[in-house]
């Protein structure tokens, strides 16, 4: 059985670049701390989005709270290191780390892993110690995640001995565990993001050990007639002097629009039911993965307000006896 | 002659970028159908990542750096006029990161153990934004073969724009660096330096000694190299200001893409880049936020209650009335969110248009382009014939 998305430990979000996933992570997270899971967001790549959504000033490693039960945080390769490095080898000076970290990242630039292995051991930790009960990781996008969620593994085929390859098996053991460890898929009813979304799920497991737990469709149109509505309004166009004479020249623009707006529809909906059937057809590999759907808002600000609209829709998308609606949660 | 003709004339190389998603392949392939509408010649097309079905309506089948011409029975089967010759490629960086290692190992001997290490074939495609530097490597070969009058680079799609500009720079400190050097001192010496062995002391803990040894071994082998990996990444980077190269930024008019373009142009201007063009894709018509249909949409909800439901039913030979009504409601409805929308992408709009000296504007297309004559119809949006 798949638990609910939210009840996982650690969830991971990803997505082709530019279909929402800064803002589904943080709305993701906002929903789970609004129903009292102390939850903590990551923002791996450091572009800032993450403190965009928020409305809060630049992210750091140590988590800042910005919303109740909410924290949030940015990963940084070299703080990491330097909590690896205090917490499992005991480094007496780590006063002097500025040059050794550089050093480090360098290595950790060229050789395989090493990198991203410092990041997700940091999550893994956090999980490992509970200072969370969810850590919602707003990903890198998904030509990258396969490399991020997969380090330990390649590290593990990789490196023969030494402490980090102690240090893979128990990271290994919450990242393969689909209990306890997530990834979800953001896409738009676009071509693009639809394709590396199955082309990710196609190769996630596999290669990374870890369980899809969802697919989020975002900036969904909404369907707006009923089959013989549509007929009528399919033919508007008839009726436009009809339309004009009472409502004004600007009818045609009007009546352009209504048309934009379901060839837009039509358009994305095609592009989900090939998601929905790659899925259907692919047992084993993504058994019963909900495709979880946010309508268009039509509000292209970005920011905390977008959050909230998202966490609202979320909120009608998943299990309502789980996490009843925020008005009544409250 | 168009604005964007004249551009594609004056310049020899034109690089394509922007962040993810927002069309740069589409964009690119017609931008080499718009060019060779306009002139003869040998224009060519360097694609990183087409989605599938575009890239065998391009011909290209197979992934390799070798160009193929788009056949002219192609563009004549669409009804597409053009003038010149549209070769496209599609970026191999595996390949690339191979031909690098050939062309710079000083013998057989370091291209065999490059090509056989381990790590090289995991560090190839993680490398310091390799991508974007085999896109501009490729982008310098093709140039210097003389062979295309004009050669177009679809950027790969990076967390960062700027790391495209900041590509060569980095290949050129990577290998010229005294990190390297610094790194593989105690392997050729033998000999811990004093800066270096406490990095040794933890990185021998931490990583265990075997990996560090394939790491070092690498670098070694890599520092052969150095002189020539570093001279290339010079000249690959006298590329970007070279006054025959142009970038042309792409966008669509959405909050973050538009955010990420209007940066990218404004650190090329920054570092005395040429900014050729912005292209805002994907845009909504103009006149939707236009106060003519705003007027309507209200009067319009206003009416869709009353006689007018029942003469719009009418007109369309005796329909129901009352879905009808629901119809014109929702129509006048749904008009305001489309209206507000386009409004932004408006402003967005004219914030681009003060930073290039050129802004051009694709439509919003029903469907996903993936055949030459769909990149035909951008291309005429583009050149402004469309």
């Amino acid at each position: 059985m798949r638990p609910a998305l939210l009840d996982l430990d650690l969830l991971w979000v990803t997505g082709k670049g530019g279909v929402g996933k800064t803002t589904t992570a943080a709305a993701l997270a906002e929903v789970a701390a609004l129903h009292g899971r102390r939850t903590l967001v990551c923002e791996m790549d450091a572009k800032g989005a993450l403190a965009n959504a928020f409305d809060v000033g630049p992210l750091a490693f140590k988590p800042t709270t910005v919303a109740p039960g909410l924290e949030a945080m940015a990963m940084n390769t070299e703080d990491s290191l330097r909590e690896y490095l205090r917490l499992f080898v005991k480094i007496p000076f780590l006063g002097r780390i500025g040059p050794l970290a550089k050093t480090f990242d360098f290595v950790a630039d060229a050789a395989p892993g090493v990198k991203e292995i410092l990041a997700v051991g940091k999550l893994c930790y956090e999980v490992r110690e509970r200072t969370y009960d969810l850590i919602v990781v707003d990903a890198e996008a998904s030509g990258h995640i396969v490399s991020q969620i997969g380090a330990p593994k390649v590290i593990a085929d990789l490196v023969q001995v030494g402490l980090v390859r102690d240090q893979t098996q128990w990271m290994l053991d919450i990242l393969n565990d689909p209990t306890r460890t997530g990834v979800t898929v953001v896409t738009t009813p676009e071509e693009m993001p639809v394709t590396e979304t199955i082309e990710l799920l196609g190769r996630l497991t596999a290669e990374t050990g870890a369980h899809p737990a969802a697919v989020i469709a975002n900036r969904v149109l909404p369907v707006l007639f009923s089959r013989r509505e549509q007929r009528i309004a399919d033919r508007l166009d008839e009726a436009l002097p009809t339309l004009t004479r009472a409502a004004g020249s600007g009818m045609a623009t009007v009546l352009d629009a209504a048309r934009l707006t379901e060839q837009r529809r039509r358009t994305g909906a095609g592009h989900l039911d090939r998601l929905r059937s790659f899925l259907d057809s692919s047992p084993g590999i993504a058994e019963n993965l909900p495709i979880i759907t946010i309508p268009e808002l039509f509000s292209r600000a970005s920011g905390p307000r977008v959050v909230s609209l998202v966490a609202d829709a979320l909120i009608d998308e998943l299990d309502p006896d789980t996490y009843p609606s925020e008005a009544e949660g409250r | 002659m168009s604005e964007l003709d004249n551009l594609l004339a004056s310049r020899e190389m034109i690089l394509v970028a922007g962040s993810g998603g927002v069309g740069k392949t589409t964009v690119a392939a017609s931008l080499g159908i718009a060019a060779a509408q306009r002139h003869k010649g040998k224009v060519l097309v360097l694609t990183v990542d087409p989605a599938r079905r575009l890239a065998s309506a391009l011909g290209l089948q197979e992934v390799g750096n070798a160009p193929v011409r788009i056949s002219p029975g192609a563009f004549a089967a669409d009804g597409v006029k053009v003038r010149g010759e549209v070769w496209v490629a599609m970026l191999d960086t595996k390949a690339g990161w191979d031909e690098l290692i050939r062309r710079h190992a000083p013998d057989t001997e370091v291209r065999d153990s490059v090509l056989a290490n381990p790590l090289y074939q995991n560090i190839t495609s993680r490398f310091i934004h390799s991508h974007e530097y085999l896109a501009m490597e490729q982008l310098h070969d093709l140039h210097a073969t003389g062979e295309f009058d004009l050669v177009i680079v679809d950027t790969p799609p990076s967390r960062n724009a700027l790391s495209i500009l900041d590509a060569p720079s980095r290949m050129a400190e990577f290998f010229g660096g005294r990190l390297l050097r610094w790194l593989t001192v105690p392997y050729r010496s033998r000999l811990f330096t004093v800066a270096s062995k406490p990095f040794y002391q933890v990185a021998d803990r931490v990583l265990g000694s075997r990996f560090l040894q394939d790491i070092a071994d690498f670098f070694v082998l890599f520092q052969a190299m150095e002189s020539g990996f570093v001279r290339r990444a010079r000249e690959v980077e006298a590329l970007l200001v070279d006054p025959r190269t142009a970038f042309i930024v792409v966008t669509t008019l959405e909050t973050a893409p538009s955010h990420e373009a209007r940066f990218l142009a404004q650190s090329l201007l920054d570092r005395k880049m040429s900014l050729g063009a912005i292209v805002a894709n994907q845009v909504l018509p103009e006149e939707l936020a236009g106060s003519d249909a705003a007027k309507s949409a209200s009067m319009l909800l206003e009416l869709a209650d009353g006689a007018l439901a029942r003469d719009v039913a009418e007109a369309l030979g005796g329909v129901s009335v009352k879905q009808t009504s629901t119809v014109l409601t929702q129509v006048a409805t749904r008009f305001d969110d489309l209206a507000l929308v386009a409004a932004r992408e408006s402003d967005r709009r004219s914030e681009l248009a003060a930073l290039a000296p050129l802004m051009l504007c694709v439509p919003w297309m029903s469907g996903d382009i993936h055949d030459v004559a769909g990149l035909a119809l951008i291309a005429g949006h583009l050149r402004g014939t469309g």
